[in-house]
């Protein structure tokens, strides 16, 4: 019995090797960082890496899916602009803290219709999806800076900065937003139908087609998911700083991509999982936090997690080979 | 059976659209403004679009052979800062060497990575783009760089100079791309470039050295990622550490309404020197139109997907993919 | 007595592609309870009409009966919903998820909010695959099945519903043979149930064993059905082949010249062992055996794609070092490959670049490509193959299988080797095609090429041949002279059966 509990271990560990990866940089930071094993350093961890997180979970569908969205970070700032200046429109004068309700609504429509063009367009078009999210990615720009007028809005209802560091209990409100949204995205692509379709179509599109699941409307479905999560980030970020900026969430698409990568989701599609994209945003996130402590320049976290993403491909690949007896193509 | 005249049109949509899309661009801007068919202006768009355009050459023929690279533009942050502060410390000849070898480092490794270990390259060369940014950061401690005495070197000759009249930006961009072209199209190289991505296996059936082969791909787009730090460098005769952010994007946009298929095996030097050159109109024409240079973002994203849309169209036949 | 009401019916089906007519006025019945086999050379249109029965394809003209009730069946899931499914070759399944997902795939069964109801699920499949005798649980993910395990998921898939008519395309290419019991074991269970299957195979021995009666195809037409029990394996050949094709045996030719090739005690892990043999200049040897015997490894290995684990490798009696196809071909071995769109050509590019593709460095003039040398190469060998294209810019992939066939052979005919090893060199080409392929695999051998063939198809290889290996599960069992071999000794030898040795 032990043995077998123990080869599932194993199994797991080998198809979530980031959490190997994490134990060791959490007993290495905690070990020699006075300041990291601390309960509220775990707080600032969850939140700092709330926004690329949220981000990575609407990412992993879209990539289990067999896309990509590029797009995601010029939707952030598009959000995070629309949630700022919506609140202080002469409309909602009256509605108090109430103004930010209607704001916060529209920032997420928009996310979500953006994500819904995106996803129409592959759709329909048959063109890859990283070249409509890379034209989503420039465009949505031009619209950002087009409706900011290249300008950085700050938000004149301290209620909506108050929640970016607000507490819900113990924790941090981002932070719960962020297990909760794990949680449940979690929950759909493990135990739904949509979810589990969305690895059909993402594993052998051709088996899926062929059993009647409608290709279509999930890979849109998927991307409305991955602008609403954009969207929020925008929400969250920018009540973190009661401001927004044109040129917020510049290379976020980068570093979500990182984070689902590293979690062991496959660019090829019908491969990941929530759990591992979660262990690829913490990994991120502790490495960050904690090189910040040990006062670690921010610019060697870029190459560590540049030596990081490659290295867990390069051991993916050779724990997959099938030694001298293959071909050499 | 289908209508042969339509069949035809199709045809020439899919082989010439870029240049009909081009044409109707600037035909389009001439109308609406009496400064954009002129010399100066004509000049001044290709000289600006020559950085993207070098970049984006290297970068074509790492895409017809199958691979993507994302890494060249914080190559270009690399390679700019790292010439312009050796500029002033081992002068503008050693600068330039000492760049140039180290740029094809970097290409040796995403080459390495790519060709022979056989990684993703989109992930690869993701990686790379986040290793090199911070390599640059490291580098220059997060400080600008720039070049003290920039009345009198001759390093200006690549950014602001002229050979022969021509603004130097322009005659390496143009005569790069006549180059590579002839590189790609008449040479042994060229053609087995086309064929690992055209199809890998069978490329190495037919004896073809594949991972040497995309090994070098990635050499020719570090090298022309060199020399556009060059110009960069020169024109603006310093540096941030993050000038290049974003540029890989904007090459790739390049290459891509250029018609190279992001699949590999097809694809035109001379093509993504247009497609470069319709990015550089359409953001010139808005402007002398009087929109701000943001405007041009959004014509791009219509743009791209036009094109590719109505590439694929073409070959499959029907306008609307057939996903269910 | 009423004859039986057939489960799935076909009348005078047609269905044309681009340039192709692949099948012709098709008819064909199974009757409930009963194995009809269906055979026909690759090309002859046998997945084509499958595709049409499953729902893939839209016949552009004819009939399908279900229980004589007309159907039109616009897909797949279509076609199940009615009760007829097909059971993949390349399996078609999700490897990432489990069996059960698999086998309900498109069809899972739900509770509120889109929650998929994972008792029911793993219940209703854990059901079925107990009925198929399956050793694993519903749950296990599919990447975690070996290859027999994982046909029979796609087996399961079958039984979800209430299947009137089962076709099976070759379904035991990758079973062992302990495995191919259990799978006629739920064949027969099928039958026993009523269902009518139609069994798809090349190999002679399983039809004879399994089905109950077999039509046969040749070039998209139907050629007829005849009583298992009453006919003989001769019958079904003559009627596959048809008198279009002459494979009468290969005369032993008298003189050959010196040993061109010569391997000696050659093993690579567990794909094949201590292999050793010689061809001999003007020589043409075959190699047979079933997929996965190790034939493929084998060329694969003198091609310089496989690193051996033992053994050496001779040419012209002098030991060489082969480690790359670039050795190969410097050491002037060609190899046509078995997979010709994914192996031997760029499909995108043009007849005559593919042509010229391994040997494009030396057609130069200064550092270009020289147009003029590599056209001439081109002409030389389209006019030798006959190779049928309207210009030399035309892309690979428009030609016609046999064409493209032969455009590969050209290739390889360009480099002038000393050895040629063809595999499968008439997979999936029409019958017309075939008999010049042959024809020039012999007059190669005349000009005094050493050739090797690797062919799954025993006339070929029996008409091609001056010299017969067998091999089985990675060994060469036997060799066999023009003059000793027959059908039967060779079906013996490739079943694993040693004639020459006692057990």
């Amino acid at each position: 019995m032990a043995d077998t509990s123990k080869n599932a271990f194993a199994t797991w560990l080998m198809r979530n090797p980031i959490w190997g990866f994490i134990v060791i940089i959490f007993v290495f930071f905690s070990v020699s960082n006075e300041y990291f094993f601390d309960l509220q350093n775990f707080r600032n961890i969850l939140v700092q890496t709330s926004t690329i997180g949220l981000i990575a979970l609407g990412m992993t569908l879209v990539m289990i899916n067999g896309n990509i969205d590029l797009s995601v970070g010029a939707v952030v700032a598009l959000a995070a602009s629309l949630a700022v200046d919506l609140q202080s429109w002469g409309v909602f004068a009256t509605w108090g803290n109430w103004a930010i309700l209607p704001a916060v609504a529209t920032a997420l429509a928009a996310g979500i219709a953006l994500g819904a063009l995106n996803g129409f367009i592959v759709w329909k078009t048959g063109v890859d999806a990283f070249i409509v999210t890379l034209g989503a990615m420039i465009g949505v720009r031009g619209l950002v800076f087009i409706y900011t007028r290249e300008e950085s809005f700050f938000a004149s209802n301290f209620a909506y900065s108050d929640f970016g560091s607000s507490s819900v209990g113990p924790l941090p409100t981002l932070a719960v937003l962020f297990l909760v949204f794990t949680v449940v995205t979690h929950l759909l692509l493990s135990r739904t139908v949509h979810g589990r379709n969305t690895y059909a179509v993402g594993g052998n599109r051709e088996a899926a087609v062929n059993a009647g699941i409608r290709v279509g409307p999930h890979m849109m479905i998927n991307f409305m998911i991955v602008g609403f999560f954009a969207a929020l980030a925008g929400v969250t970020l920018s009540s973190q700083m009661g401001a927004a900026t044109p040129n917020l969430g510049r290379d976020y698409e980068l570093w979500v991509i990182t984070a689902t990568v590293l979690g062991g989701t496959k660019l090829t599609g019908g491969a990941g999982n929530i759990i591992g994209t979660f262990g690829g945003v913490l990994a991120i996130g502790i490495l960050r936090n904690g090189m910040n402590l040990m006062q670690v320049p921010a610019f060697y976290v870029l190459v560590i997690l540049g030596v990081i993403l490659i290295a867990v491909l390069f051991l993916d690949k050779q724990l997959n080979r099938r030694g001298k007896q293959e071909l050499k193509i | 059976m289908a209508d042969p005249r339509l069949k035809s049109i199709g045809d020439l949509l899919a082989r010439q659209g870029i240049l009909i899309a081009f044409a109707i661009f600037l035909v389009g801007f001439a109308v609406f403004s009496d400064r954009f068919l002129t010399p100066e202006n004509l000049e001044t768009v290709i000289r600006q679009a020559a950085i993207i355009g070098v970049m984006a050459i290297g970068v074509t023929v790492v895409v017809i052979g199958g691979n993507l690279d994302l890494s060249v533009g914080s190559m270009l942050s690399f390679s700019t800062v790292l010439v312009v502060d050796l500029h002033d410390k081992i002068g503008p000849e050693l600068a330039i060497v000492v760049m140039l070898a180290a740029t094809l480092v970097l290409g040796a490794i995403n080459g390495f990575l790519v060709g022979v270990a056989r990684l993703n390259s989109l992930i690869v060369t993701l990686g790379m783009l986040s290793a090199i940014q911070g390599l640059t950061l490291i580098y220059t401690g997060g400080k600008n760089v720039d070049i003290l005495d920039q009345e009198t070197t001759w390093f200006a000759i690549f950014g602001r100079g002229h050979i022969l009249g021509i603004a130097t930006p322009i005659l390496m961009f143009l005569g790069l791309a006549l180059f590579m072209h002839v590189v790609m199209a008449y040479t042994p190289f060229g053609r087995r470039v086309y064929a690992v991505g055209g199809n890998p296996t069978a490329a190495v059936f037919s004896g073809i050295r594949r991972s040497r082969l995309v090994f070098s791909t990635y050499l020719i787009s570090a090298f022309t990622t060199g020399l556009a730090a060059l110009i960069l460098g020169s024109r603006v005769m310093g540096s941030q550490n993050n000038v290049g952010q974003g540029y890989e994007l904007l090459v790739l946009a390049g290459v891509i309404l250029g018609g190279t298929s992001l699949l590999g095996g097809s694809g035109n030097i001379l093509k993504t020197v247009i497609g470069v050159l319709i990015l550089g109109f359409i953001q010139n024409g808005l402007l002398l139109m009087g929109f701000p240079y943001y405007a041009q973002w959004l014509v791009t994203w219509v743009v791209i997907i036009l094109a590719v849309w109505l590439d694929i169209a073409a070959k499959r036949g029907r306008l609307l993919s057939p996903i269910a | 007595m009423m004859a039986p009401i057939p489960a799935l019916r076909l009348e005078g089906i047609v269905k044309t592609f681009p340039g192709v007519r692949a099948l012709d006025g098709v008819s064909f019945e199974v009757l409930p309870g009963e194995v009809h086999a269906l055979l026909g050379e690759n090309g002859a249109g046998k997945s084509t009409l499958m595709k049409t029965l499953a729902g893939m394809h839209q016949p552009n003209e004819g009939r399908i009966f279900i229980e004589e009730n007309e159907v039109v069946m616009r897909t797949p899931l279509e076609a199940k919903a009615k009760g007829v499914v097909l059971i993949h070759q390349e399996l078609s399944l999700a490897e990432e998820m489990s069996a059960a997902e698999n086998i309900y795939l498109g069809e899972l069964p739900t509770k509120s909010f889109g929650r998929v109801d994972w008792k029911t699920l793993y219940a209703k499949a854990g059901e079925i695959l107990k009925r198929l005798n399956c050793k694993f649980g519903p749950q296990t993910r599919v990447s975690d099945l070996s290859i027999a395990n994982k046909q029979m998921v796609e087996i399961a898939r079958a039984l979800t519903v209430n299947a009137k008519a089962v076709i099976f395309d070759e379904p035991t290419a990758s079973l062992t043979d302990a495995e191919k019991v259990v799978l006629f074991d739920i064949i027969r269970d099928l039958k026993a149930r009523g269902v009518g299957i139609v069994y798809i195979s090349h190999r002679m021995e399983e039809i004879f064993t399994i089905s109950d009666r077999i039509s046969v195809l040749r070039d998209g037409t139907y050629r007829g059905t005849l009583v298992t029990a009453e006919t003989s394996e001769d019958e079904v050949t003559q009627l596959m082949i048809g008198r279009s094709l002459d494979l009468s045996r290969n005369e032993a030719q008298v003189e050959f010249g010196d040993v061109a090739l010569e391997v000696r005690g050659l093993s690579c892990g567990s794909l094949y062992r201590d292999i050793t043999f010689n061809v001999r200049s003007g020589e043409v040897v075959g190699f047979y055996g079933l997929v996965g015997a190790g034939r493929t490894e084998i060329a694969e290995t003198l091609f310089g794609l496989r690193t051996p684990s033992a053994g050496t490798i001779l040419l012209e009696g002098k030991e060489v070092r082969i480690s790359s196809p670039v050795d190969a071909i410097a050491n002037g071995i060609s190899l046509v490959p078995e997979s010709r769109k994914e192996q031997g050509l760029v499909l995108g590019m043009n007849c005559r670049d593919n042509i010229t593709l391994p040997q494009v460095d030396d057609l130069t003039a200064g550092p270009f490509v020289s147009d003029g040398a590599e056209l001439a190469i081109f002409e030389q060998y389209r006019d030798r193959l006959e190779i049928k294209t309207p210009s030399w810019r035309q892309a690979v992939g428009n030609l016609s299988g046999g064409n493209q066939q032969k455009i590969v052979i050209g290739k390889w005919l360009a480099m002038r080797p000393n050895v040629l090893i063809v595999d499968e060199p008439t997979r999936g080409i029409d019958v017309g095609s075939k008999a010049e392929i042959h024809n020039l695999i012999r007059e190669l051998a005349r000009s005094g090429y050493a050739v090797i063939v690797i062919s799954s198809e025993m006339p070929e290889v029996l008409h091609v041949s001056d010299r017969v290996i067998a091999m089985y599960s990675g060994e060469i069992i036997r060799e066999f002279t023009a003059a000793e071999v027959t059908e039967d000794n060779l079906v013996q030898a490739i079943s694993g059966i040693r004639a020459d040795k006692v057990a």
